[in-house]
C-alpha cells in the first residue's frame, strides 16, 4: 500500500499528489513514468512523473480526471492509500550537451514538462517555456516555470490569460526570429504535438514528443503501447516515452488512443456522481 | 500386480457447450476411486522410464504406489519433494511428451494418467491437509530471486528448502508470472495458484511485487544489499508482430495484452475496471498453447466466431493435443494453412471524427500448401499465388511468440545475451556470464513451457546452493 502523502487540487479536474513510494523515488528522473492501481478492482494506469524527493521519499504525480481510474484516484484524500505504485519505468528524458531548449507544455502535460525544465534548468540550460492551456481556470504551475524558465510564454485557446492562440504560434516566430533551440520538448496531447512537430520539421529542430499510450504492464510484456517510429513498431514503455517527434506516426496513435473511448465513458458516467443525478432526475 | 486390462480413466470435464461460456475449470479431475482404479495401472517398473521424461524428476512410480496404498499424503511429499508446483504441473504440463511418453504401458496400449494423478494427489492434499511446512533453519545466506513465475518459484523454493533467506521481487502487483498472467482461469484456478505461492511464503520465502528489477532495483543494487546470488526469472518479454499492414488498427491485440486483461486483471468480471474487446468474431494468429488460450478466452468473452489462423496444417500444429480438441469441442473454427496478408480497418471518408475509424473489419489470407521440409524437418508452408480470401472478424490476437524482456540485460553489466536476446546460461548449471548471476526459464529460452522453466529454476537452485557453499 502507498499512502498518500499530499494532496491539492490545481484545477477544477487536475490533481496533484504526492505519493510515499521510497524505491521509487531513489530512482525516478524526469521523462520517466510510473503505474499505479487504486484499488483491488483496479486498472493500471500509466503516469508519467511530475517530481520526487529523494529525501522525503515522495513521487509527485498531477493527473487529469478523465475516465473511471482518475475519478477513483482523484476521491482519495491525504492519509489515504492505493494500493500499487510501481517504476520508475520507460527511459529519462535525454538531457545531456542540451545548452538552450524550448519546453512546449499543454494542459496537463505540462506537469510532466516541469521536472524536464527544471532538470534543464538546473544544468545551465537555457530554458524557455511555452505553456497553453483552454482558459485561465485551467492554467497550472505558472509560478514553477517561471523560476526554471529565462522566457516563459503563457497561451490560452479563449485569450483569458497570457496571449490567446494555440502554442505553436509563439513557437514558430521564436524560430523565425532566429532562436537557435537544440532542442524542442513537446509534452501534450497528440494532437498537439502532431503540431509541434509539423512546425519544427520545416526548420530541422530536434523535436522530442513524450508519448503516453495505453498500457498494462509498463514492462515489455503486454505490448498494448506500440506505436510506428520511423515506420518500425517500438514500445513506448521500454524503447521510450521519449522519441524523436519527425518520425512517429501520431494518427496512428490518435486512433489506437481512442480504443477504449466508449468504455472509459461508460464507466466515467457510472462514477461520476453529476452524470448519476443527471440520469437520476430524468 | 498392475492391471494390464483396465483402459485408460478418462478425466471428467464440463460439457463443452456449457463451459464455452464460463471460465470455470473445464477437467474437473479423478474422484478417490478414479485415482485409486488409475493407480492399478502402474507396471512400477524397476529402471522408472517416466522419471527420466520428467524435468524435475519426480519420483513417479513411488508416489503412485502411495496413491494404490491410499496414502495420499504420502504421496504428496513424494511429488512435493522434487516440484514447488504440484497442482499446477499436474493441469498445465504436456505429460504426453515427457513422462507419460515414456510410460511402458504406452507402448502397447495407453500410457498411466500420470499427470491427472499427480492432480489428484496435489488437489486431496490441497483440500485435506492444515499442515504447514516448517521454515529450515537459516543457513546465513541471502538469495535473490527476479520474477515470480515458474522458474522463479521453484528456485526459491528449493533454496529456501536447503536453508536460505530467499526475497522473490516481481514487477507486477500479483506473484505468480505467467501462471496468473498467461493461463485462463479454465485451465489453471488462479486459486491454485495463490494455495502454492502460500506454500512457499510458509517456507519462508519473501516476495515483495511492485518492484522492476533493472529499474527500480538493478542487480549490482541486489548485491550490495547483501544478496549472494541472484536468479534472474524474469520471463516472456515483447511480443512479436508479423509485420504485415493493419497491425496498429483498433482490435489488434497480441495474446500477451488480450490474456493479461482478462486473466490478471480480470477484465471478464463485471466488478473490473480493465476494459477488453468484447469482439463478434476473433481470428487468434498462431498455434500454439497461448493461441489455444486467447481463442477460448475470446469465446467465453462471448465471441460467436473465433478461428485460428495457422499457416500450417494440423500435424504441425505446437498446441498440446487435448488444448486443440478442447478448443474444438467448445467451437473454436480451424483455419489451417492459411497465412494472413493484410488486417483491414473501417475508414469513413466522410467523417474523420467517426470513432469506428481504425477499427479492424477484416483480415485478408492467403491459402497455404506444404512443400519441401525446413532444417527442423517440419514441412515449409508455401504460399498458393492468387488464393487471397476475407475472414470477416472485428477482432485480431496475434499469437506467433515473444522475445524475452530486454529489461535487465540493458541495466546489468557483464550479462550476455544471444541473438534472440535470450540470456546466455551453461546448461547443466543455469549460470550466466556474470559471476553470481544465474538464469532460467523463457528469460533465457524464448517462449516454452511451465515445467522447463521449472526444470530450469531447479537446476540454478543446485549450483547456486554449490556456488555459495563454495565462496564460503
Amino acid at each position: 500500500m502507498y499512502k498518500i502523502i499530499r494532496k491539492k487540487v490545481l484545477n477544477p479536474t487536475v490533481v496533484m499528489m504526492d505519493i510515499d513510494a521510497p524505491l521509487v523515488a531513489r530512482k525516478a528522473e524526469a521523462g520517466q513514468f510510473i503505474i499505479l492501481r487504486v484499488d483491488d478492482a483496479g486498472e493500471r494506469i500509466p503516469l508519467t512523473v511530475a517530481g520526487y524527493s529523494r529525501e522525503e521519499g515522495t513521487v509527485k504525480i498531477i493527473f487529469q480526471v478523465v475516465g473511471a481510474t482518475t475519478k477513483k484516484l482523484s476521491a482519495k484524500e491525504e492519509g489515504e492509500f492505493i494500493c500499487d505504485f510501481v517504476g520508475p519505468l520507460g527511459r529519462p528524458t535525454a538531457t545531456e550537451g542540451l545548452k538552450k531548449v524550448c519546453i512546449v507544455g499543454g494542459g496537463v502535460g505540462c506537469a510532466i514538462a516541469l521536472p524536464v525544465a527544471q532538470k534543464l534548468h538546473a544544468l545551465g540550460c537555457e530554458v524557455h517555456s511555452i505553456i497553453g492551456f483552454r482558459s485561465k481556470d485551467l492554467l497550472i504551475l505558472e509560478d514553477e516555470f517561471k523560476s526554471c524558465s529565462a522566457k516563459l510564454t503563457i497561451m490560452t485557446d479563449d485569450g483569458s490569460y497570457g496571449e490567446k492562440g494555440v502554442v505553436t504560434a509563439p513557437l514558430k516566430e521564436a524560430i523565425e526570429a532566429g532562436e537557435a533551440y537544440d532542442e524542442v520538448i513537446a509534452i501534450g496531447p497528440l494532437v498537439m504535438m502532431k503540431f509541434v512537430v509539423a512546425t519544427t520539421k520545416p526548420f530541422g529542430v530536434k523535436t522530442t514528443v513524450s508519448m503516453n499510450p495505453i498500457m498494462i504492464d509498463g514492462t515489455g510484456m503486454c505490448g498494448g503501447c506500440r506505436l510506428t517510429v520511423g515506420g518500425e513498431t517500438k514500445f513506448a514503455c521500454v524503447d521510450g516515452p521519449d522519441f524523436d517527434g519527425f518520425l512517429v506516426d501520431f494518427d496512428e496513435a490518435m486512433q489506437r488512443g481512442s480504443m477504449y473511448g466508449e468504455f472509459e465513458r461508460h464507466a466515467y458516467e457510472d462514477t461520476c456522481n453529476l452524470f448519476k443525478e443527471a440520469r437520476e432526475n430524468g | 500386480m498392475a492391471d494390464l486390462k483396465m483402459p485408460r480413466n478418462p478425466m471428467p470435464s464440463q460439457d463443452p457447450k456449457v463451459r464455452a461460456h464460463n471460465f470455470e475449470e473445464v477437467a474437473l479431475g479423478y474422484t478417490e476411486e478414479t485415482a485409486l482404479m488409475e493407480a492399478t495401472r502402474c507396471l512400477s517398473c524397476k529402471n522408472m522410464p517416466c522419471v527420466s521424461g520428467c524435468p524435475v524428476n519426480i519420483n513417479i512410480p513411488a508416489f503412485i504406489e502411495k496413491v494404490r496404498e491410499g496414502e495420499f499424503e504420502e504421496a504428496y511429499h513424494i511429488i512435493h519433494e522434487s516440484s514447488s508446483l504440484p497442482a499446477v504441473c499436474g493441469r498445465v504440463c504436456p505429460q504426453e511428451n515427457q513422462c507419460e511418453k515414456r510410460c511402458v504401458r504406452g507402448i502397447k496400449g495407453e500410457a498411466v494418467a500420470i499427470g491427472r494423478l499427480e492432480r489428484f494427489v496435489a488437489d486431496w492434499h490441497n483440500a485435506h491437509s492444515n499442515e504447514h511446512p516448517s521454515i529450515p533453519e537459516f543457513n546465513g545466506h541471502k538469495v535473490a530471486v527476479v520474477g515470480s513465475g515458474p522458474s522463479g518459484l521453484t528456485c526459491a523454493g528449493d533454496l529456501a528448502k536447503r536453508g536460505y533467506k530467499v526475497t522473490v521481487f516481481e514487477a507486477l502487483h500479483l506473484a505468480g508470472g505467467v501462471l496468473v498472467y498467461g493461463i485462463p482461469e479454465f485451465r489453471l484456478p488462479k486459486a491454485i495458484v495463490q494455495k502454492e505461492i502460500d506454500t512457499l511464503r510458509a517456507l519462508g520465502v519473501d516476495i515483495e511485487t511492485n518492484v522492476v528489477i533493472g529499474k527500480t532495483i538493478t542487480v549490482d543494487e541486489l548485491f550490495d544489499m547483501g544478496y549472494e546470488a541472484v536468479f534472474i526469472g524474469s520471463g516472456a518479454g515483447l511480443p512479436r508482430f508479423m509485420g504485415i499492414p493493419g497491425e496498429s488498427l483498433k482490435g489488434v491485440y497480441s495474446a500477451n495484452e488480450f490474456l493479461t486483461r482478462s486473466n490478471l486483471m480480470k477484465a471478464y468480471r463485471e466488478d473490473s475496471d480493465t476494459p477488453i474487446m468484447k469482439a463478434k468474431s476473433v481470428a487468434v494468429v498462431g498455434g500454439g498453447n497461448v493461441a489455444m488460450d486467447a481463442a477460448r478466452t475470446a469465446l467465453r468473452l462471448g465471441a460467436e466466431n473465433v478461428y485460428i489462423v495457422y499457416r500450417r496444417s494440423l500435424d504441425e500444429l505446437p498446441a498440446r493435443r487435448e488444448e486443440v480438441e478442447h478448443a474444438m469441442e467448445e467451437g473454436v473454427q480451424f483455419k489451417l494453412l492459411n497465412n494472413p496478408t493484410r488486417i483491414i480497418g473501417y475508414n469513413n471518408p466522410d467523417d474523420k471524427r467517426d470513432p469506428k475509424n481504425g477499427c479492424v473489419i477484416g483480415m485478408e489470407c492467403l491459402k497455404m500448401e506444404l512443400g519441401e521440409p525446413d532444417e527442423r524437418g517440419r514441412r515449409r508452408p508455401v504460399a498458393i499465388p492468387g488464393s487471397e480470401f476475407l475472414l470477416d472478424v472485428d477482432c485480431v490476437i496475434m499469437s506467433i511468440g515473444t522475445s524475452p524482456n530486454p529489461l535487465i540485460k540493458s541495466t546489468t553489466e557483464g550479462l550476455s545475451v544471444n541473438s534472440k536476446g535470450g540470456i546466455i546460461v551453461e546448461e547443466e548449471t543455469g549460470k550466466t556470464t556474470r559471476e553470481g548471476v544465474y538464469a532460467g526459464g523463457d528469460a533465457v529460452t524464448g517462449a516454452a513451457t511451465v515445467i522447463l522453466a521449472m526444470g530450469a529454476g531447479k537446476t540454478a537452485a543446485k549450483a547456486i546452493d554449490e556456488y555459495i557453499k563454495n565462496n564460503k
